[in-house]
């Protein structure tokens, strides 16, 4: 396929460019997660052991899949860039399109921080230099992607999905390098996971360990910002979006067993990367400069998919004048939103270089389970405003409305587990959104055009 | 070779920054801000779907 890069004819509209199929979607969805493999998910262990690491990789694992399958059918059709705060605008209600937009924009950018952040202390500690500092590689990993991001959407997500492939493809050869169905050669699953440890803090740990259970899929729902941009979003995004869910399934119930089969649980939850520690356990320099690199490449596939979602959903923003319409422009050669990626690139760089790893994954986890749990109210109201049979939809979910009640559910079990661990974070955060919930609804609002910001060719919702 | 990487790396950033921003200042001084913004959501939508069950 050809893609023309024509500056746009004055007097015509400039949008996103529609250029993207289901392997694009999957490289964002994936892209953003896989990081989560790398490190992020041990930290469970680290709260109520190896065992509570497994079990909350699956109880989470069904919490992303209820958001896989919601997020699938509201985007199937809903087809708009900022993704689920376009979902709430249409649904819900402006108030609750501008919160979820700001999660959205934390959750990304935080996220960004974080990979960014990684890879700089991962590359440093590979190093040993003494004086060696992170900043250089935050700096170039944050500005390099943010100018492929920039230069278009296509080549953004091709170069996404190469090395996310890549990535991933380093976790399956070290899965079977180290003979998984002989247990004694490499692994010792049996010696390190006991009766006596396999949950230190007991059932407690276990909910603890949601907090951090949460990294082995944060970020999957991202894959419904490409919306604008992909040829047949019906189709395209639950391909994606589902095939992705399936590929983490299989990524972290494989991460899991190698590590807990390698490391004892008190190395495991403390240590910052769980996979190059296998590789260099397992004894093969191969194995260790291979998983080396792949952590790289996931923390640079994160990022990028991140600075991508981060700034569709500032421009969303900016187009319903939610925020100045400055941001809503769109390049005329690229197509890209420039300005949103600009504008956010510094804060970037500046969390980047202020904050800590802890802190940024903690604010970053904390908008996305809101993001979840307004997802769980979202499909509700969905399905009662427009029943089935009254729009078309790409994909309906099944089992509705069990996937919406076992998403709530498990996030509030996930709020107690934050406030468990990062009580203060939680109550500031709340209060930051509380606030600027009255700014947008005593002075911003007044500013949007109502009528101008209900895009969708809908009937009328049942009861209106 | 990790020091000077280093040095490439603020050397690459610096060079990416700077040519984001000549771009940016040369679209903004060559396009109106009507042309840049007129973006509209659900555009295509509107058109392509009918939306009739």
């Amino acid at each position: 396929m050809t893609i023309t890069l024509e500056p746009a004819i004055h007097g015509d509209r400039v949008s996103l460019l529609r250029v993207l199929g289901p392997a694009h979607v999957w490289a964002l969805g994936v892209g953003i997660v896989l990081v989560g493999e790398f490190t992020g998910w041990n930290f469970s262990a680290d709260k109520g052991g190896a065992l509570a690491a497994l079990i909350v990789c699956w109880i989470v694992g069904l919490l992303y899949t209820s958001v896989a399958m919601i997020d699938s059918e509201v985007t199937s059709t809903v087809a708009a860039a900022g993704g689920q705060y376009a979902q709430a605008k249409h649904i819900v209600g402006p108030l609750m399109a501008f919160n979820v937009a700001l999660f959205l924009v934390f959750a990304y950018t935080m996220l960004e921080v974080s990979d960014a952040i990684l890879l700089g202390d991962t590359i440093v500690a590979k190093a040993g230099v003494d004086g060696l500092t992170h900043n250089s590689f935050i700096a170039a990993t944050i500005v390099v992607l943010a100018w492929l991001n920039y230069r278009g959407v296509l080549m953004t997500l091709n170069v996404n999905f190469v090395i996310t492939a890549i990535a991933y493809i380093s976790i399956v050869i070290l899965f079977f390098s180290v003979s998984p169905w002989t247990q004694g050669a490499v692994l010792k699953l049996n010696e390190l996971v006991t009766p006596g440890n396999a949950l230190p803090y007991g059932w407690i740990g276990v909910i603890a360990a949601f907090q951090f259970g949460i990294w082995y899929y944060l970020g999957i729902e991202g894959t419904t910002q490409a919306a604008e941009e992909v040829r047949s979003p019906a189709r395209s995004l639950p391909y994606g979006t589902m095939a992705g869910m399936i590929t983490l399934l299989i990524a972290a119930a494989m991460t899991w067993y190698v590590c807990a089969s390698l490391m004892p649980w008190e190395y495991l939850g403390i240590t910052y990367y769980p996979l190059w520690d296998a590789g260099k356990l397992t004894g093969s320099p191969l194995l260790e400069n291979l998983l080396f690199v792949a952590t790289l490449l996931a923390a640079l596939a994160s990022a990028n998919g991140c600075i991508n979602d981060a700034a569709r959903a500032w421009f969303s923003l900016g187009r319903d004048r939610y925020l100045p319409s400055w941001f809503s422009a769109v390049h005329p050669r690229y197509r890209t939103p420039y300005r949103s990626i600009l504008f956010l690139l510094p804060i970037a760089l500046a969390f980047a270089f202020i904050a800590d790893l802890n802190q940024a994954i903690t604010f970053s986890i904390l908008s996305g389970v809101l993001q979840y749990t307004f997802m769980s109210i979202n499909i509700m109201m969905f399905r009662k405003k427009w029943p089935l049979g009254t729009i078309r939809r790409g994909y309906t979910h099944p089992f509705h409305p069990l996937p919406a009640i076992v998403l709530f559910c498990l996030c509030v079990v996930t709020f107690f587990a934050i406030f468990l661990g990062f009580g203060s974070q939680l109550i500031a955060m709340t209060i930051f959104y509380f606030l600027i919930s009255v700014w947008f609804h005593f002075y911003r609002y007044k500013f949007v055009r109502r009528g101008d910001q209900f895009t969708m060719p809908w009937p009328k919702p049942q009861g209106y | 070779m990790w020091v000077v990487l280093s040095y490439a790396c603020w050397g690459i950033s610096i060079v990416l920054a700077l040519w984001m921003l000549y771009d940016w200042f040369k679209v903004d001084t060559t396009y109106t801000e009507d042309v840049l913004t007129s973006s509209r959501e659900g555009e295509l939508e509107a058109v392509s779907e009918k939306h009739r069950i």
